[in-house]
Formats: C-alpha cells, sequence, structure tokens
C-alpha cells in the first residue's frame, strides 16, 4: 500500500524531506504554521519577486522544492496550520499517531481543527534564538536576532533605525546584513567570543568555510560596504530607556563572558537585537514519545529515525546545524520515511553532506559556546521570567528560602515559566540558574524531579470555541482502518 | 485588488500592506509598544517576532491574545492594546 508520510514544518528540513518521500512516491502531508513555506529561515513577502535574494541563502534550492511540493498531487501542503498536539498509542504498531492542527489565522477563534494521520511522521519544527537576559532586555526596542530577520525579510521594515546586533554565533552576520538591507543603520555587529576563540573555532574547519565561502564572502562584502563594524569579545550588559530603548552599555567581557570591570561603553541606539544562540523546538518530539539525547536534543539513528517506530525528526531539533545540516537530514528522513533505504545510492551525497557539516557545525558551536559568567552581569532587578516578570532576585531568594531543587516546585514558587510562553524565552536560563545555585551547595546540573522545561503536551494555544468543533481527518484514516481489519 | 488595507488600531486609522503582519503594521507606524503588563505596568512590544514570546499580544475584533507577529493584518481589523492588569474591571465595564 501507498506510504502517507506527515512533516511538521515546512522550513527547509521539512521541505526537503517532503520532496524525498515524493521522489520515493509517497503521499505527503505537509503541515507549516505560517502562511508560507520557508521556515524562518526563507522568510519572504507574500509577492516572491519582491525578495532580494542576495540575503536569501539557497534561494533557488527553495523555490524549486516549494513549487514542486506546491504542485505535486501527491502532496497536500496546509500552511497556518499549527500543530498543537500529538497522540499516539505505541501498542498499535504503524500509523499510531495522530497529529492535532488548527488551521486558519494566528491565534484563532474560528480555526478549522484537523487531525492528520499517517504511516511514518517527520518532525521538522526547527529552533528559536537563545536570548540571555540583562538589565533592560524587557524594554521595547530590544529584540531578538530572529525579530529583526523576520521583519526584514518578509515585510521590509528596520526595528529601528540606529542599531546594535550583538550576542554570539555567525547567526549576527545575516542579521546585521538585512538590517542594513532595510535601511537601519547598524553600528556594530558586538559578538561575545573572543576573536581568538573564534579564529581557532573557525579557521581549522577549511573543508566546511570552502562550502560556506560564498555565503560568509557574501555577508563579509554586504558588512564591509555598509561599513558595519565586526567587533569581538564585547557584550550588551544593560539597555537604558523608559518606554523604549534609548541606549545601551557594552562591555568587555572575558572568556568567560565574565565582564571586565572599567571597560563599560555607552551607545546610542533606537533598537539592539540580542541572540546568544538557539534553542530547538521540542514540544511537539517529546508529545510523539521521542526520547532525548544526554544534549536535549532529540536522539536519531542514521536514517534519523527517533526512538519511536515511523516518527523521524530532522534539522534543528536533532542538533543546532543550520540550514544545510537541515536540507541534508530531511531527505534521509524523507527518503527513508517513504520506505526507502539509508543504503541507497541517491541518499549518498545527503549522508556524505550531513556527517562532513555535523562535524564541522560542532566545532563553529562550541566557538560561540555561552560562557558561565554572563550571570554576573545581571542584577536583582533584571527581569527573568518576561511573562510572568519574576526578577533574578526574587527567583534567586525564593529558591533559596525554599530550598526548591525541583523544575517543577520551582515554576509553581516563582512563576518563571509559568506564563504565556511556557519558558520557551526563559526555561534554559532559570534551569541554569538553578544549576548555578545547586552547585555552590555541590548539587547536580539536573533539576531534583527530573522535569525539563521543553516537555509542552499542548504546544501552542487553542481556543475553547475551537475545541469543540469536530476535527477532520486528513491523511490515512480509510487505509488505516482497511489495514486493521486485514491483521 | 490594491496593495493596501485599513485597520483600526486603539480608534486610530492606520495603514498596512496586504501580507503584512499586526505587528509590521504596528512597527512601520512609528508605534513600540502596545501591551502593558500584569504586576510592572510596563510597556511591551516585538521581542522574538517568531510567535514563540507571546509578548505582542493584542486584542483584535474583541478576542483577546492574538500574537500580533503571527496574525496577518486585514482588512478592517479593529486592533486594541491589551491591559493584562484589570481584566475583572474589563469585565464588569462591558456588562
Amino acid at each position: 500500500m501507498r506510504q502517507t508520510v506527515v512533516v511538521i514544518g515546512g522550513g527547509p528540513a521539512g521541505l526537503a524531506a517532503a520532496d524525498a518521500a515524493l521522489d520515493r512516491g509517497a503521499a505527503v502531508v505537509l503541515l507549516e504554521s505560517a502562511p508560507r513555506l520557508g521556515g524562518q529561515f526563507w522568510r519572504h513577502p507574500t509577492d516572491r519577486s519582491a525578495t532580494d535574494t542576495s540575503l536569501q541563502h539557497n534561494w533557488n534550492a527553495f523555490v524549486a522544492m516549494a513549487d514542486r511540493v506546491g504542485s505535486d498531487p501527491s502532496a497536500t501542503v496546509i500552511t497556518s496550520a499549527q500543530a498543537w498536539a500529538i497522540d499516539h498509542d505505541h501498542g498499535q504498531g504503524d500509523a499510531a499517531f495522530g497529529v492535532q492542527a488548527a488551521v486558519g489565522s494566528a491565534d484563532g477563534p474560528s480555526r478549522e481543527m484537523i487531525t492528520v494521520r499517517g504511516h511514518a511522521l517527520i518532525i521538522a519544527t526547527g529552533a528559536h534564538d537563545r536570548t540571555l537576559p540583562f538589565p533592560g532586555w524587557d524594554l521595547p526596542g530590544v529584540v531578538t536576532g530572529g525579530a529583526a530577520q523576520a521583519m526584514a525579510k518578509a515585510e521590509g521594515i528596520a526595528v529601528g533605525q540606529r542599531v546594535v546586533v550583538a550576542g554570539a554565533g555567525p547567526f549576527l552576520l545575516p542579521v546585521a546584513a538585512s538590517l542594513a538591507a532595510v535601511g537601519a543603520r547598524v553600528i556594530g555587529v558586538l559578538e561575545a567570543s573572543s576573536r581568538r576563540q573564534v579564529v581557532s573555532g573557525w579557521l581549522p574547519q577549511s573543508p566546511w568555510l570552502a562550502a560556506k565561502a560564498p555565503e560568509l564572502a557574501g555577508y563579509a562584502t554586504y558588512l564591509a560596504r555598509h561599513r558595519i563594524p565586526y567587533r569581538t569579545g564585547l557584550a550588551v550588559t544593560r539597555a537604558h530607556g523608559n518606554d523604549s530603548v534609548r541606549g545601551i552599555t557594552v562591555s568587555r567581557i572575558d572568556s568567560d563572558w565574565r565582564p571586565v570591570p572599567g571597560t563599560a561603553e555607552y551607545l546610542d541606539v533606537d533598537a539592539v537585537c540580542v541572540s546568544h544562540g538557539f534553542t530547538p523546538r521540542l514540544e511537539l518530539a517529546i508529545a510523539a514519545g521521542c526520547a532525548l539525547g544526554a544534549d536535549r536534543f532529540v536522539a536519531v539513528d542514521a536514517a534519523q529515525r527517533t526512538s519511536v517506530p515511523n516518527v523521524f525528526c530532522a534539522g534543528e531539533p536533532t542538533g543546532i546545524g543550520g540550514s544545510d545540516v537541515a536540507l541534508a537530514e530531511g531527505r534521509i528522513a524523507g527518503h527513508v520515511a517513504a520506505g526507502g533505504a539509508i543504503t541507497d545510492t541517491q541518499l549518498r551525497p545527503a549522508v556524505r553532506r550531513r556527517r562532513l557539516l555535523r562535524r564541522l557545525t560542532g566545532a563553529i558551536r562550541d566557538a560561540h559556546r555561552i560562557g558561565p559568567g554572563w550571570t554576573s552581569w545581571l542584577t536583582d532587578d533584571t527581569v527573568i521570567c518576561r511573562c510572568e516578570e519574576t526578577s533574578y532576585g526574587a527567583l534567586r531568594s525564593t529558591l533559596i528560602a525554599t530550598r526548591t531543587t525541583g523544575l517543577r516546585p520551582a515554576k509553581l514558587t516563582t512563576r518563571a515559566g509559568l506564563g504565556p510562553c511556557q519558558g520557551r524565552i526563559c526555561g534554559r536560563t532559570v534551569e541554569e540558574l538553578m544549576t548555578d545555585l545547586a552547585s555552590t551547595d555541590g548539587g547536580a546540573d539536573q533539576r531534583s524531579d527530573g522535569v525539563i522545561i521543553d516537555r509542552r503536551p499542548i504546544a501552542s494555544p487553542v481556543r475553547f470555541s475551537e475545541l469543540t468543533a469536530q476535527a477532520r481527518v486528513v491523511g490515512t484514516h480509510e487505509q488505516m482502518d482497511t489495514q486493521e481489519e486485514d491483521r | 485588488m490594491t496593495d493596501e488595507l485599513q485597520l483600526i488600531f486603539n480608534g486610530e486609522r492606520l495603514t498596512a500592506r496586504r501580507g503584512q503582519s499586526i505587528a509590521g503594521a504596528l512597527l512601520a507606524s512609528g508605534r513600540r509598544s502596545w501591551r502593558t503588563t500584569a504586576a510592572g505596568r510596563l510597556p511591551r512590544g516585538l521581542f522574538c517576532g517568531i510567535g514563540v514570546c507571546f509578548d505582542c499580544l493584542v486584542t483584535v475584533n474583541g478576542v483577546r491574545d492574538i500574537r500580533a507577529c503571527q496574525r496577518p493584518a486585514t482588512e478592517g481589523d479593529v486592533v486594541e492594546t491589551q491591559d493584562e492588569t484589570l481584566p475583572l474591571r474589563r469585565t464588569e465595564k462591558s456588562r
């Protein structure tokens, strides 16, 4: 019988997965939460021609995949589809999952509810920016790099007129380039890692650099042409302003990211874009029952199979690696999910690229790893949980007073992570601050209750009025019933 | 079909481009914040821009808690800032 492959996520990994599954003759249902395919990487206006393709790496690959998946009669593409839960039943063997999704304009109130079934599920949910808190980071005008990128690429809007891009990692470069392209004056890109860390992380990776050279050279040229300085070993340690950001304090930091006294400088800005890396979006993989590795990414084998039969994962949830890794992993997952084998000749290029890129992006990631000393730029009144407005001082004193070592009681006593974002922004930070506290006690780097912030059975808010509607079944419902009778 | 559409934001007319998000339309009009937090009564606007942080929530056509960065603007949308501090008083007033 023909395989139906369900793909969650229409970014590089999900599109490659859908493309490969179609190549192998499967039917595909692709769910994308945004109104348009492309994910966070290929963001573009409604009218694709309006996109400045010089800022869209691998744009032709996107157009080819999106057009193919969009026009193939074996593919059902559902955009504006927010997957909010995954039901699974290990007892039933094949096709024992149902993806619950709300389809329509975010966030309701009258979206259509669907349940998507198939023989295999590919989770390609991507990642979001990790931004470490600092005093004043809750002021309007302080945004993530991803926010600046999304507004610039998809809407042609600059988040400010006079902007600093700061944090850690190669992602700062395209953010600065996109801002300059939409008319912002970028007065600097501030990388937290030292020049030595950056150089020793990047330079030995010559095969990777060779592969990435055109893209990197493109950004470097762009930055040079717009006279945007790239400075290393610096962090934004405070944002100033009343109703919105008016300036920032920038400090030199040591290799552990501890601010060096006496190095603070003040910069006039009306926006600052800060990203210190990425957090994988794990909730749907966890909801599907997939095991995580010790590194808190979805554990997969060589064929991108998770611990759950017929459930695959590709791209950032298996390890932050960027779009090229995601494309390779997506292709492998799609091919195998559609019944192919990892040893098939057509997968060789993807397998080779994945092996090379995974190793090398790991080295780059290490060069930009968050240093433990960052907590020393926090003040007692620094907001940690933006939703519940829990300050660092309140968090710390409550945890100490109640001797809380479990994440669940920590959330209940401090309210950090209880708000509408469900700890997506502060969760990893709260966990690290708890580790910090425990280590002064000789404690462990895991919470005593074994709870992690990434478990969110309801992956996105749904309205009661929407829940009461009967869900329409999409995918292989009938075939499944037949199959069960055959058994 | 024209490329522009009209919104009402807190009673004021606002022009948005078709395909634009409500957050994009608000930023383009020079606004930086459109929510007041519950405890600190502090202004918030765009932060993550990709639907993760829920900082940019607005009320659209009478429905609360819509992520402005994820909601495409449509003709005639009535957008209002959310007051997180007074849900009870709001309910009493509207009844």
